[in-house]
């Protein structure tokens, strides 16, 4: 029964949605006032995708196993906590997570949306019903997530130790309320450009989705990224992996979205641009969910491979990316842009910016798909990976960095004051850090350098627009805005002190021996078979010291019986500097253990610059609400206030 | 904005959809072929891998007659069912080399005891040495190697049955 | 699902084939004595892709066959070859599949030149949007 309540209230969305596209396409062709209509349906729908949610949510946990879904992907005897997650831990899930994040996002538009133009919102309600009704075709069609099974098994069939991660279960929906917010901005773009009331209004309305889609991107790949260093057992962070690219694209294009907002909400300029990239942002979003779904580019992450499932998703891409990019082409002759800016100006240096981080973008975009395109071209197969990533997108990086420090310094319109003065003490900062650099650390290379160097420069410069004023007076949104560019300083130079400072040590050793990685000593005292609830596992004891007073760690090689897996349990340790990182591999024929271990300064850094990014947007958030908030004054009942 | 440049947009996204559809039709295979077909084999000696059988050189394989390189393993589970056929052409006529990739001589001789014997020579390659030198990565595959020691063809997987008629085909033009 | 788990296998670098019964190379594991020749290696080997994995660097995989690809590196380099020979070697026999760093080749080119372009083609596009003559 739960099922197939769930299904009906599928289908009865997906009218619903239909009805929603339908009365857009009457409001923006006749006179007729369907304001308030759109509005209640758009919230039905939502209400009636999160009932269908629940109840998918609600047969995972009681284990329904009539339910194919559930056989296939859960088990009795799985902790409950991960009984739930199973929900969304495969394809047809996932898919019904994304499309109730879709509709309860067009819902959320329609209730407290206020500052959109009227006929604007009724469009982007439409475009966005539009959108959801391709992804319930593709779920209630190719993927239904409630199809049963008869008769009933006894038990399912998945129990894979592997999967029960906090990390892995808890990962995807922070990723796909970030991918999916951003259809908010992609549907109210459309939704400009088919009334032309493309408009600082509109950018007003569309920055908190943005703000807020990217916040869940940002803290969604950095937790990701953490998971990936602790479990994959080699102490790598990024891997230019296909899927891990995939979840990049969209955060550049809302990074840069963000930022072109910004502009048109100051000026009403950057109309084409800003419209461009909240198309192109969600557009992303869809086509990493098709790369990582279809199976046709090889990765270590790819979460399903069904060719026919990506022909769908490729089909409903096609559709809805063709046909924001025809709109606008068509539309693009009516925007008009005002006149240019000073060369030296926010604005200015905004475009800049929006121009550099569309480069990576476009370098990241063409070097995961090269491969396909020069085997579509001529056959051949080459590898494109880390190092073309690192080598071409680290510099331009390094570029922008130097101009974060610099742009929130000016001012709107132009910059009368000297900015350069107010850049002395960041730049004699980082020429300090480049001196001790060179002093201390001749060998690194030059790449790294440049990190520290600029993310000194950076950490300086950021926290300038704070500085000379009172602080707790400053608004919110530049305490955001500070906090978010001092992360992008951290994160920095924890990547360039990992790049520049790992030490790495492999060796066999004996028990009794000890190694020596970067200034510790581990003593691999003794090697024990050990046990879990379902795993066995060969563990090393590591007694690791520098100096005074001595750690334990206790790496483990675990083996896995349902389905036979082994997996590499890194022990790791965290300090004030660094991360000790050790793993135990293998014995060899002389009865040592294969040991690998790291000494990683300042890694941790890498992920608090992550973090410090979300915070910053946080804080930028809740300043910009706060402040509409009080611009409100008494709440608006719009189920009484009448548009004029 | 020119109408050109407004236009760009959906022409790169055409271009896009259509190398992803070509890519979904035409999938792509996980087997990374040898790019020395067509070239000389290179220069190797190996070890011997079972005292009954004198070992492989690359010298020894350019008899003037065409042979088939077989690289296998023991613990290759396809290359059980594969000895089978090994031993069908070895019966046409056809001679066959065997390189047995990381494995102990007890092993191999164990596997050949097992499952038969079709090799007139075999060598042990114990840290997959001579596997790389040829381009191969993967057990079992077969070279084709002509009578002046050029690598013809190469079979990934093992041979099965249905595949006889070509490999002997192959290895008639090789000749 | 099923696929998922069998794709997380990979991800703890099971490899797609049998286990042979023999340890590894001496070189997959051990680290050069001198540092500047493992330096070197380990380069290299974060270039050279896995044959048998999902996408992964032989300095990153568990196979064997990785591992054979290390010693194989570790010991040319500890000889005195330089890393592009090494690497080429490996291109005459795999392709330039194997080198996740593009090659010099003409198909690589457009990879190489594609920041430079985009940069160029974005600086056009904004041409009309920033001031560059005063008063202009």
């Amino acid at each position: 029964m739960i099922a197939e309540a769930g299904l009906a209230a599928l289908w009865l969305a997906a009218g619903l949605a239909a009805f929603q596209f339908f009365l857009m396409i009457l409001a923006l062709r006749s006179d007729v006032e369907v304001t308030r209509a759109m509005r209640s349906i758009a919230v039905v729908q939502g209400t009636l995708t999160l009932v269908a949610f629940g109840m998918l949510l609600l047969v995972f946990a009681r284990s329904d196993m009539s339910v194919e879904l559930v056989f296939a992907n859960s088990n009795s005897a799985k902790p409950f906590i991960y009984k739930v997650a199973g929900t969304w831990g495969n394809h047809e899930g996932s898919m019904l997570m994304w499309v109730t994040i879709l509709a309860v996002a067009g819902a959320f538009v329609a209730l407290f949306s206020r500052r959109t133009g009227e006929r604007t919102l009724i469009a982007g309600l439409g475009s966005q019903a539009m959108l959801a009704l391709g992804f319930y075709a593709f779920l209630l069609i190719a993927s239904n997530p409630f199809a049963r099974l008869s008769p009933a098994p006894p038990d399912g069939q998945g129990l894979n130790p592997l999967l029960q991660d906090p990390g892995l279960a808890f990962h995807p929906p922070t990723l796909y309320l970030g991918y999916v917010g951003l259809s908010v901005a992609f549907s109210l773009a459309v939704g400009a450009l088919l009334t032309g009331e493309v408009d600082a209004r509109l950018a007003r309305a569309m920055r908190p989705w943005v703000l807020g889609a990217w916040i869940l991107l940002t803290l969604g790949i950095t937790a990701g990224s953490y998971w990936a260093y602790y479990e994959l057992g080699w102490g790598g962070y990024w891997f230019w992996d296909p899927v891990e690219n995939a979840s990049i694209m969209p955060w550049l294009a809302a990074t840069a979205l963000l930022h072109s907002i910004n502009v048109l909400a100051a000026r009403g300029a950057l109309k084409a641009w800003t419209m461009m990239l909240a198309v192109i942002a969600f557009s992303m979003s869809m086509v990493g969910t098709f790369l990582v779904r279809s199976g046709i580019l090889t990765s270590v992450h790819a979460f399903a491979i069904d060719p026919e499932r990506g022909t769908f998703l490729l089909a409903l891409l096609s559709i809805y990316v063709g046909a924001a990019f025809i709109l606008f082409a068509v539309r693009g002759a009516t925007l008009k842009e005002g006149a240019p800016f000073e060369l030296v100006s926010r604005e200015s240096g905004l475009v800049v910016n929006n121009l550099i981080l569309s480069v990576i973008l476009g370098i990241v975009f063409l070097g995961t798909l090269y491969p396909l395109f020069v085997e579509a071209v001529s056959g051949e197969k080459l590898s494109v990976g880390a190092p073309y990533f690192n080598a071409v997108a680290g510099p331009l990086a390094l570029v922008l960095a130097v101009l974060v420090g610099i742009g929130p310094l000016l001012s709107w319109r132009r910059e009368r004051r000297p900015v350069l003065k107010q850049l002395r003490i960041p730049a004699l900062i980082a020429a300090t850090a480049l001196a001790i650099t060179i002093i201390l650390a001749p060998g690194i290379g030059i790449l790294p350098r440049l990190g520290l160097v600029v993310a000194a420069f950076l950490a300086a410069a950021g926290i300038l627009p704070l500085v000379g004023r009172n602080p707790l007076r400053a608004p919110l949104a530049t305490w955001g805005m500070v906090v978010a560019h001092f992360g992008i300083a951290v994160a920095l130079a924890g990547m360039a002190a990992n790049a520049a400072f790992t030490s790495e040590r492999l060796a066999i050793a004996k028990t009794g021996e000890t190694l020596s990685v970067g200034p510790w000593l581990v003593q691999l005292q003794d090697v024990t078979p050990t046990a879990g609830k379902n795993w066995t596992a060969i563990e090393a004891q590591l007694r690791a010291s520098r100096g005074s007073g001595a750690v334990t760690l206790k790496p483990q090689t675990r083996y896995f019986s349902d389905p036979p897996t082994e997996t590499n349990e890194a022990a790791i340790r965290t300090f004030w500097n660094g991360q000790l990182y050790t793993v135990v591999g293998k014995s060899d024929s002389s009865g040592g253990w294969q040991l690998r271990l790291w000494w990683k300064p300042f890694v941790t850094l890498i992920w608090l610059g992550g973090a410090l990014i979300a915070l910053g947007g946080a804080l930028a958030m809740l300043g910009r609400l706060l402040r509409m908030r009080r611009r409100q004054g008494a709440s608006v009942d719009w189920r009484r206030k009448s548009y004029a | 904005m020119s109408r050109s440049l407004r236009f760009t947009p959906l022409a790169l996204l055409l271009l896009i959809v259509l190398a992803l559809i070509w890519r979904l039709a035409t999938p792509t295979s996980t087997n990374v072929p040898s790019k020395l077909e067509g070239k000389a084999l290179p220069n190797f000696t190996l070890a011997e891998a079972v005292p009954s059988k004198p070992t492989v050189s690359a010298a020894d394989l350019a008899t003037g007659e065409p042979r088939i390189v077989n690289i296998f393993a023991s613990w290759c589970v396809p290359c059980v069912s594969e000895v089978k056929v090994l031993q069908e052409l070895k019966g046409r006529g056809v001679a066959i080399d065997g390189i047995a990739v990381r494995d102990k001589p007890q092993d191999i001789a164990e596997f050949l005891a097992r499952n038969g014997n079709p090799y007139e020579r075999i060598g042990s390659d114990p840290q997959s040495q001579v596997q790389i030198s040829l381009g191969s990565s993967g057990v079992p595959e077969s070279f084709i190697v002509d009578g002046k020691g050029v690598i013809r063809y190469q079979h990934i997987g093992p041979i099965e049955q249905s595949d006889v008629p070509m490999i002997l085909a192959k290895l008639e033009q090789a000749r | 699902m099923r696929r998922l788990l069998i794709l997380l296998a990979l991800v703890a670098a099971q490899p797609l084939l049998a286990d042979s019964n023999l340890p590894p190379a001496y070189w997959a594991n051990r680290q050069l004595p001198d540092p500047k020749e493992e330096a070197k290696a380990q380069a290299l080997m974060e270039e050279l892709r896995c044959l048998v994995c999902q996408g992964q660097s032989i300095a990153d995989s568990d196979a064997e066959l990785a591992g054979d690809m290390r010693d194989l590196v570790r010991r040319r380099i500890a000889a005195g070859e330089k890393p592009g020979d090494i690497r080429a070697w490996l291109v005459q026999r795999y392709g330039t599949w194997i080198s996740y760093k593009p090659t010099a080749e003409l198909a690589a080119w457009p990879l190489w030149l594609a920041p430079i372009a985009l940069l160029i083609i974005g600086a056009w596009l904004i041409r009309r949007r920033i001031k560059l003559k005063a008063g202009s």
